[in-house]
């Protein structure tokens, strides 16, 4: 689904991503981990064509990005923190993007549901409380149905009731055959989520492959302490 | 095309509901419905009213334009998330912004003047030169801003250099013209002083109001040749061509910069 071919970016004198080939498989959940700093929102924003790389390729669906657009209409993005035009209220944020992408009219509005936005439809952004919009930021990235989700940082800022609604509904979306791709630092999430494991240190793949594997290799229990060790520095 | 049209409609809609829109409005009405109640003369009025307009507009448009980019940034990461060309989302931002801001000089600086039109009969032509230029100022600045925001990641040097530039336009320029034709004053100064004034927009419109009064035989020497050369219909159509330059110039750089951006 996502294909990189010596992806590489550089910020100044900074390199965020060295040369990466990362393949990632359509209907399967992706988890990308690693410490701070180590590409991981870089990555994620070459994807949607929001930096754009010093060299290297980028394919989504087949497609090679350079200049183009419109693939972005099978992408769901809930980025970590979000804000939006202050003075519009969340109905009209909402109205806003169902124009932008207009082709697409089979609107998933489930989670409005669930997590209650409708009463909060007539209020302004600038009235609304942190989670609030996070919660507007998880409904916009499930809203148009896409066939690829990329969820950054997902349950942070979201209270637990909020917080399970999203995961059940991110495997709700795995089952449907979504290709979803998600960074957290809340690792007992992956056990139940994850099925790959893309492990980036320092800008390079340092693991990639599925969740057993992982586990196998590095000889621990379960995946959240196969992870704490690469963080740690173990090599494998 | 469809994209453009929505873009443009949503920030207008934002943009008119913000509060410094409607002080914005209210101090040029303000100012001179002041203007108009203290004399019945049209000619000083206009004058002033010029004098404010060249001020206020490149240093408010300059300002709301560099602190407005900045502070939708994570709204147009949202934007640039979608489906939409980056192009058409910072097309989409500068009209949805410099429409709005010079409709709201032609509300705030119209609605007295057409309180007070019967003072205005002789003065027609001057007083849409003055709205056009107005206009005009408005379109020019927002578009640096933009240029200027879009180049500096960092805010506080975003915004310094606006508001250096508007010192630069507005009072340094005029300084530096003087000190120059003064060094050079054993020459022929009239084309250089010419494409002097065609380099600052801020210049450039207040020509296009001062042009149209008798007052330009006051400025002497070059004030001749100005009316020579900007007074008549060739003159008239360089002054809007530069204008023009100076609205578009800096809107297609700041086009090709905001698509090779990171966000």
């Amino acid at each position: 689904m996502i294909k990189t071919e010596k992806l590489y970016k550089k910020y100044g004198t900074l390199e965020a991503l060295k040369s990466l080939n990362i393949e990632i498989k359509s209907n399967r959940l992706t988890y990308i981990v690693g410490p701070n700093g180590s590409g991981k929102t870089t990555f994620i924003k070459t994807i949607l064509g929001l930096v754009k790389p010093t060299s290297g390729n980028l394919f989504v669906d087949g497609v090679k990005l350079n200049g183009t657009y419109r693939y972005r209409e099978k992408i769901g993005y809930m980025p970590q923190i979000a804000s939006f035009p202050e003075n519009l209220s969340v109905k009209e944020v909402l109205n806003l993007l169902k124009e932008i992408r207009s082709e697409n009219v089979n609107y998933d509005e489930e989670l409005i549901r669930l997590l209650k936005l409708e009463k909060e439809y007539e209020k302004r952004i600038k009235n609304l409380s942190g989670g609030t919009k996070q919660k507007l930021n998880a409904v916009i990235a499930f809203l148009f149905d896409p066939p690829v989700l990329i969820l950054d940082e997902p349950s942070a800022g979201l209270d637990p009731v909020s917080s399970s609604i999203l995961k059940d509904k991110i495997l709700r979306e795995k089952k449907a055959g979504k290709t979803i791709l998600f960074t957290s630092h809340i690792l007992s999430e992956l056990e139940e989520l994850a099925e790959e494991i893309i492990f980036l240190l320092e800008g390079s793949v340092c693991f990639s492959g599925g969740k057993d594997e992982l586990i196998l290799l590095t000889g621990e229990r379960n995946l959240e302490r196969a992870i704490a060790n690469l963080m740690m520095g173990q090599k494998i | 095309m469809n994209a453009l049209k929505f873009i443009i409609k949503y920030q207008i809609h934002d943009t008119l509901r913000s509060k410094w829109l409607i002080i914005y409005t209210l101090f040029f009405a303000a100012i001179s419905y002041g203007l108009l109640s203290f004399t019945n003369e049209s000619s000083k009025v206009i004058l002033s009213l010029l004098n404010i307009n060249m001020i206020i507009i490149p240093l408010a448009s300059l300002v709301f334009g560099t602190i407005y980019l900045y502070n939708n940034s994570d709204y147009i990461i949202l934007i640039l998330s979608q489906p939409i060309n980056r192009k058409t989302l910072y097309l989409g931002m500068y009209l949805g912004l410099s429409f709005p801001m010079a409709l709201s000089f032609l509300i705030g600086t119209g609605l007295p003047v057409l309180l007070f039109i019967r003072n205005f009969k002789e003065a027609g032509p001057v007083l849409f030169n003055l709205f056009l230029g107005g206009v005009f100022e408005t379109f020019i600045f927002v578009s640096i801003s933009f240029l200027i925001a879009t180049l500096n990641e960092n805010k506080m040097k975003g915004l310094g250099l606006s508001i250096f530039l508007w010192m630069f336009f507005s009072a340094l320029y005029d300084g530096l013209i003087l000190i120059t034709l003064q060094i050079f004053r054993d020459y022929p100064l009239e084309i250089p002083s010419l494409v002097f004034t065609i380099l600052n927009p801020v210049d450039l419109s207040r020509l296009l109001v001062i042009l149209k009064f008798d007052i330009s035989a006051l400025m002497g020497y070059t004030g001749a040749v100005f009316t020579q050369f900007l007074g008549g219909g060739v003159g008239f159509a360089v002054s809007i061509l530069s204008l023009l330059l100076w609205s578009t110039l800096p809107l297609m750089f700041g086009l090709r910069s905001f698509s090779k951006k990171d966000f």
